[in-house]
């Protein structure tokens, strides 16, 4: 009796998980797989077959797009970390207990702004009549307006911006968590500065920084509007790629080869940097 | 001053602020070579802030503190040859115990030969030969603690600054590693600092302790004198137990002062060296519980002691150390040590006894 009831809440209070879990990834994606396989012989003709992954390795375009995207997003998780590391540091290390909450606040504020307003933010700031040029302009240092939209740099500005929070949050978390006497025993044993981040701060942070880099590399291969919006058509974002092949071109097959390749080229990357950094999920983002 | 006997510690007139609070007030003294010297105070006390400026953590707002006769004032933590055992212990959580202890070595750039030689010669040395390739949470509680002091021993310290380490054990062990502190001392002579408030630490393990107060030292002796001839009214408070009464000098006569207390009690104290007391001044009375004897009220006292009358309120038995709680005639209640044998000679509670202590052991302070 006791273990039925037991077993039922159990059953209760795991079904919402179970349903979403399968509802809205599992169904979805074997839908995907399915989708994917299927070749286009005549009009409304439809066979098995691996012709649409063949086609995405025949035509350089697309894996170069794809390649592209991956790069373009490994440097922007690398300059999220470079970036968000020290911010992380002096929120939960060395600013005081009453300013800890306030900067982490400011940290949320973007959050509370649509991707999409954030974007067109960057763009009143950066189109040839924007902000930047128009100040340019009136100081002198430039003659005629710039564009300093639809380039590589630009987007990887707004991506930095858009994903840096993602990195803060575990790392701050992480931090937080470190004994202050570590770093203390860490200079008294001798070591120099960079010798504590080298051997003990890093180190220790590295649940965190595993965990900051998968989310936001992974936020930021995947991500649409803001390469869409700040690269232009120069930006060959791979989701641009499969927001063609789905919409434009209504190639549903082809689009859901493209979705497949994305996210087991994502997950091949991730892979990697766990083996190349010695981590596994287990000892870094399920503990942080 | 020779060479050969210039101190391992000094510090000279060292005072730190904190805006506008003085956490170490003008504390002066010195460590002679391979001592055990214990900083002991109420939390708070500010000993915490003197040992980090001795390790380099904070600067002191005025004042000298030199290692080997050496002022340090201007090295940078890392360079200065004190190491420290936290609180915590602090070992590094991502390396294991062989790393942990090669850590100071690799900082100053030791060839790898040696280092194998020495962090093995070092856990042999703390009878830990076997743990190096462990995880720090593989291991016990006090052999984490050995293995903080082995990673500080290896680097060969001019001192050793131990910040309460025995505070997170359970009371067994903090039994034993007291013992085995002071062993290991021994065995590497190295001058410790120990800070603790823990007072029976600090008794049991020291050469020399200072009694911290308020950012100031109060006294500085080895741990008898400290017991036994405490110069101020605090370290007779604090150190060991004591029964306390107020009262006034009534008279003073041949190194003795005659002292009412508050209660209308008559007590008799010698005067010590240095205390000057005077008919009139308002005094406070220590006296230890070990140095009053407790005996049935029929056999009676001797003449020239210091006596009181009550009734036994209740028995603390304890083992080796119980005692009585007395009921004075005023109502307070006095400790006294007894010998509990398990015999009918014992004393119960609800007995009428007879309290008595010589002048010598009473110890007078005026307030």
């Amino acid at each position: 009796m006791q273990s039925d009831i037991k077993r039922l809440s159990l059953i209760l209070l795991f079904a919402p998980f179970a349903l979403w879990i399968f509802l809205l990834i599992a169904l979805p994606h074997i839908g995907m797989v399915i989708l994917s396989l299927r070749e286009k012989v005549a009009p409304r003709v439809y066979e098995f077959g691996f012709g649409n992954y063949i086609d995405f390795i025949q035509e350089p375009i697309y894996w170069n797009t794809l390649l592209r995207t991956g790069s373009m997003s490994i440097l922007v998780t690398f300059l999220a970390l470079l970036i968000g590391f020290p911010i992380a540091y002096y929120i939960a290390k060395i600013a005081g207990n009453r300013s800890k909450g306030a900067l982490f606040l400011l940290c949320l504020i973007p959050l509370w702004v649509s991707d999409l307003i954030r974007a067109f933010g960057w763009i009143l700031l950066l189109r040839e009549t924007g902000v930047a040029s128009s100040f340019l302009l009136w100081t002198g240092a430039i003659n005629e307006p710039i564009e300093f939209l639809y380039n590589d740099v630009t987007v990887v500005v707004g991506l930095v911006y858009t994903v840096i929070l993602f990195m803060i949050v575990p790392l701050v978390s992480t931090l937080d968590g470190m004994d202050d006497a570590m770093v203390e025993a860490g200079y008294n044993l001798g070591g120099s500065g960079f010798t504590v981040l080298r051997r003990i701060i890093i180190p220790y942070a590295m649940p965190g920084i595993v965990s900051g880099c998968i989310v936001v590399f992974m936020l930021t291969a995947g991500s649409y509007l803001t390469p869409i919006l700040l690269g232009g058509k120069n930006s060959s974002w791979f989701t641009e790629q499969i927001y063609d092949q789905f919409i434009t071109r209504f190639n549903w097959e082809s689009g859901a080869a493209f979705g497949f390749l994305l996210l087991a080229f994502t997950s091949l990357v991730v892979w990697l940097g766990l083996k190349l950094t010695g981590q596994t999920l287990a000892n870094t983002v399920a503990k942080s | 001053m020779t060479v050969t006997d210039t101190p391992d510690l000094e510090c000279t007139a060292v005072c730190k602020d904190f805006g506008q609070v003085r956490a170490v007030d003008n504390v002066s003294f010195q460590i002679p070579k391979g001592s055990f010297f214990s900083i002991l105070g109420p939390s708070g006390c500010g000993k915490t802030t003197l040992m980090r400026m001795i390790a380099g953590f904070e600067d002191p707002s005025s004042g000298d503190i030199e290692i080997k006769g050496k002022s340090v004032l201007n090295t940078p933590p890392n360079k200065r040859n004190v190491k420290m055992v936290f609180q915590h212990l602090a070992l590094f959580p991502m390396m294991n115990v062989y790393e942990n202890i090669a850590y100071g070595l690799r900082c100053v750039g030791t060839d790898k030969a040696t280092i194998d030689q020495k962090v093995k010669d070092v856990l042999e040395r703390i009878a830990l030969p076997d743990v190096g390739n462990r995880e720090v949470h593989q291991l016990s509680g006090g052999q984490k603690q050995r293995i903080a002091i082995a990673r500080c021993m290896v680097l060969d310290p001019d001192v050793l600054l131990l910040d309460e380490p025995l505070g997170a054990l359970d009371l067994k062990l903090r039994e034993a590693m007291k013992i085995e502190l002071k062993l290991l001392q021994h065995q590497f002579n190295t001058t410790f600092i120990y800070i603790t408030h823990d007072q029976s630490e600090a008794l049991v393990m020291s050469d020399h302790v200072a009694i911290m107060n308020e950012g100031r030292f109060e006294q500085i002796g080895r741990p008898e004198e400290l017991y036994h001839a405490p110069k101020t009214a605090f370290v007779a408070g604090f150190v060991g137990d004591s029964n306390r009464w107020s009262g006034k000098v009534s008279a003073v006569e041949g190194g003795k002062a005659k002292v009412t207390t508050d209660a209308g009690l008559q007590m008799l104290c010698q005067k010590r060296d240095g205390s000057d007391l005077s008919a009139g001044q308002s005094v406070n009375i220590y006296v230890r519980p070990e140095f009053i004897s407790a005996k049935r009220a029929d056999t009676g006292a001797a003449g020239d002691l210091n006596a009181i009358r009550g009734k036994v309120d209740s028995v603390l038995f304890n083992g080796a150390n119980s005692r009585v709680l007395v009921r004075g005639p005023s109502g307070e209640l006095i400790e006294a040590d007894v010998v509990v044998t398990g015999s009918d000679s014992d004393l119960r509670a609800g007995d009428d006894v007879a309290l008595s202590w010589s002048d010598q052991q009473t110890m007078c302070f005026a307030t």
